[in-house]
């Protein structure tokens, strides 16, 4: 390919991003299996302070979302944007820098967390210097992206690229706010924020993380790789304009439903609960927007696994997206709060939606890539798709399960007033739940190894077809 | 909160909710379709094309649903602002009326345990099972079910006492807490010093020592730590000392973790319950403490 004209596409950094996301995914997921095994065998910890759960947990969230998710969003909003806006990405060495900076930051993460070198915010442990690196590759990626978007050859903003640019707007916020610290030695730091306030700050932060990276760039995704995969129109224009704009206005106001009967004033929760429950409607029209492009193919499914991964990851979006707000009413977290429900739904985003979108959008775009014709093997995704989709419905139904039985053993009462299970009864009754977590993990790791396998035999098989590289007519 | 953001909270509130409504409300009527088209837009982007079907009318209506209970919700409850909702209520009057409502069912069960003693709780089945229950969630965590102890955390089910083991003793121990302060040695004894101390502490519950440190270690004993642990290092229970020849440990008995004690110290708290429990409620612990060794 050329990469002297330029109009011609940067495919050179999407490869990249898209490698490194089945890399990261599969380290990732194998911390996250460990740590669950760690879970059922405590043994596992081997007396060794970095090899504990405490240290290994921030590791798995951070490789998972960040390391994963984020290359992911990398290397699908730089194809996507390219491609809608038919034209090269926007400043070269910046384009560079993202890439090599981002990957800098998560080995930095992957070196101080074990460490125990921490902020202790949830999603946001990086200490400073780290946080610093993490800005300047956001704003970098600001001004690639925006600046892509402005030298369009195209009349409109694709709606994909609205929800990527809401996503790469909002986290520059949201991670330069919640990271405001007084630094004291060169891996120590304090909030600027202090008690109540700062718990809101950081959940402001943490329940954005969710909405804005794990939900509106995962949409911008969805948005370009259903369609093209299904070879159908969007359903409904109108939809995503009412559902992007009340998506992104009332995700801000959600976070305080993660401190509900805690000292956060009840007009703070109040609002909260409010507006996750606004916010429904709002997360299903992507879903609808979706599963509706879908109706004039479902005849497809029979025959492309990349497509089944895109239908079940829109199933898993809407399933969450109404757990959600269910979970956010004050009766309804009261039972649920600190329990293994709140983290069965975090991973039917998170491996549901979040993973089985981007699985799906690799698997449709690194043919495209490396100019070959399609992937290796057909059937390897097929054995993929149900690996995965059996591990996350083992994982978030031990989860529900778990996490309903420790609610109500929690809050069971005698006669006498007296709570009626200790902790760690309810801890006891929690083994088999766990055991069947690692199982689910464990199928859902092993598919991103055979997609590994897969994507190798693709990168260096003798197929070759056509790269596009610049816009058709 | 001072008015202006008060204020300020109620207006972006409503204004986004509104903003919401006013959203939804002007797509559907500007609907160009009111039924489901095949006809699309006249852009496409790398060959995606889009439609422009109505909303949903499912979907509208339950956006509708969501935000006539959002604006009922902060109508009723605390939300905007200062504004304190109609039913007046807070989680700290939920609180109160909870813990009213629990006082009322459950004081005449455990006021009838108050006027038995400590040691004749530990006889009553049924105040056992409850002391039993509160032990579970209160106590465990640092002294284990049951009672038995860990590292640093006394067994309770033994006749060991480091304060007493009556049951007045007991009751006061979990009312008032405790502060158990070995000092460090290790600056004031030296190396030397330490080895000697040790050796003498390790003889006196039968363990085997070499004679001739445990010789020098007991003349420092009886100059530095008998002012504790005693004469005869039985220990003294006001002080709450440990007993040193009995050959029941706290923070371990082998030679490393004794020295480590005299050169570093230790020190034990027990958190005192006063404030967490009514006196009642320790007193039914208190027995059921006492009915662990008894």
């Amino acid at each position: 390919m050329s990469e002297t004209s330029p109009d011609t596409y940067n495919y050179k950094v999407v490869r990249q991003f898209a490698i490194m996301t089945v890399i990261w995914g599969i380290i990732g997921m194998s911390v996250g299996v460990f740590i669950a095994a760690q879970l059922v065998w405590p043994a596992l910890n081997f007396d060794t302070a970095w090899l504990s759960f405490g240290r290994l947990r921030p590791l798995h969230t951070n490789a998972v979302i960040f390391a994963f998710g984020g290359s992911a969003l990398f290397a699908t909003s730089y194809y996507v944007v390219q491609r809608t806006c038919q034209v090269r990405l926007f400043a070269e060495p910046l384009v560079k820098f993202t890439f090599w900076g981002w990957q800098a930051v998560i080995v930095a993460a992957a070196i101080t967390l074990p460490m125990g070198l921490t902020s202790t915010k949830e999603y946001a442990e990086l200490e400073w210097p780290i946080d610093i690196l993490l800005g300047l590759v956001w704003i970098s990626y600001a001004i690639v992206f925006l600046g892509t978007v402005a030298k369009r050859k195209t009349s409109h903003i694709y709606v994909g690229n609205w929800f990527y640019m809401a996503f790469i707007i909002t986290v520059a916020v949201l991670h330069i706010v919640n990271s405001a610290v007084v630094p004291v030695t060169l891996f120590k730091s304090y909030s600027v924020y202090a008690g109540t306030v700062d718990a809101m700050v950081q959940w402001w932060y943490g329940h954005n993380a969710v909405g804005f990276f794990l939900t509106a760039g995962f949409l911008g995704m969805m948005y370009y790789f259903v369609p093209k995969q299904a070879e159908r129109p969007i359903y409904s224009y109108r939809l995503s304009v009412v559902h992007f704009w009340a998506l992104i206005a009332t995700y801000m106001w959600a976070g305080g439903h993660h401190l509900h009967y805690s000292s956060l004033p009840d007009w703070t929760q109040s609002v909260a609960m409010v507006m996750s429950l606004i916010l429904l409607a709002p997360s299903w029209g992507g879903m609808i927007n979706g599963m509706m492009t879908l109706s004039g193919a479902w005849h497809k499914l029979r025959t492309d696994p990349i497509l089944r991964f895109l239908v079940v990851s829109l199933s898993f979006y809407g399933m969450a997206t109404f757990e959600g707000p269910m979970m956010a009413i004050k009766t309804v977290n009261a039972l649920s709060h600190n329990t293994d429900w709140t983290i069965g739904h975090v991973h039917s985003g998170a491996l549901g939606w979040v993973a089985m979108i981007s699985i799906g959008a690799l698997y449709h775009m690194i043919p495209k890539l490396y100019g070959k014709a399609s992937m290796y093997s057909i059937k390897l995704i097929n054995t993929h798709f149900w690996l995965a989709t059996i591990g996350t419905v083992l994982y978030v139904a031990a989860m529900w399960v778990n996490g309903i039985l420790q609610g109500l053993m929690w809050r069971a009462v005698n006669q006498d007033g007296t709570l009626t299970y200790s902790f760690v009864e309810a801890l006891e009754a929690s083994h088999m739940g766990y055991l069947v977590r690692v199982i689910g993990g464990s199928f859902f790791l092993t598919g991103m190894c055979i997609m590994a396998y897969n994507v190798w035999q693709t990168v260096r098989s003798d197929s070759r077809a056509p790269v596009l590289t610049s816009p058709t007519a | 909160m001072t008015d202006f953001w008060s204020i300020w909270i109620s207006v972006i509130t409503i204004a986004v909710i509104a903003g919401c409504f006013l959203l939804v409300t002007h797509t559907r009527k500007s609907e160009i379709h009111k039924e489901t088209t095949t006809e699309v837009l006249d852009h496409s982007f790398d060959g995606v094309e889009e439609l422009d079907n109505p909303l949903p009318r499912w979907w509208f209506n339950m956006f509708m649903i969501t935000i006539v209970f959002g604006v009922v919700y902060l109508f009723l409850y605390p939300g905007l602002g200062n504004y304190k909702g109609y039913l007046n209520w807070t989680s700290y009057n939920q609180w109160e009326e909870e813990m009213a409502h629990a006082e009322e069912h459950y004081q005449p069960v455990f006021s009838r345990f108050a006027q038995l003693s400590v040691e004749q709780i530990s006889n009553d089945q049924k105040a056992l099972q409850i002391g039993q229950r509160m032990f579970a969630n209160n106590c465990a965590l640092c002294h284990g079910q049951g009672g038995v102890g860990a590292f640093g955390f006394p067994n309770l089910s033994d006749s060991d006492w480091l304060y007493g083991g009556d049951g007045a003793t007991i009751e006061t121990t979990i009312t008032n807490g405790r502060n158990g302060a070995m000092p460090p040695w290790g600056a004031v004894l030296g190396e030397e010093g330490i080895r000697n101390v040790t050796s003498y502490v390790l003889s006196l519950s039968g363990q085997e020592a070499n004679a001739k440190l445990v010789a020098q270690g007991k003349v420092t004993f009886q100059s530095t730590c008998v002012a504790c642990h005693g004469a005869d290092a039985k220990g003294i229970a006001a002080l709450g000392a440990p007993n040193l020849t009995d050959n029941v440990w706290l923070y371990g008995g082998s030679f490393e973790k004794v020295s480590h004690t005299i050169r570093q110290g230790r020190a034990g708290v027990m958190p005192a319950h006063k404030n967490l429990l009514n006196q009642d409620k320790i007193h039914l612990i208190a027995g059921y403490v006492y009915g662990l060794s008894h």
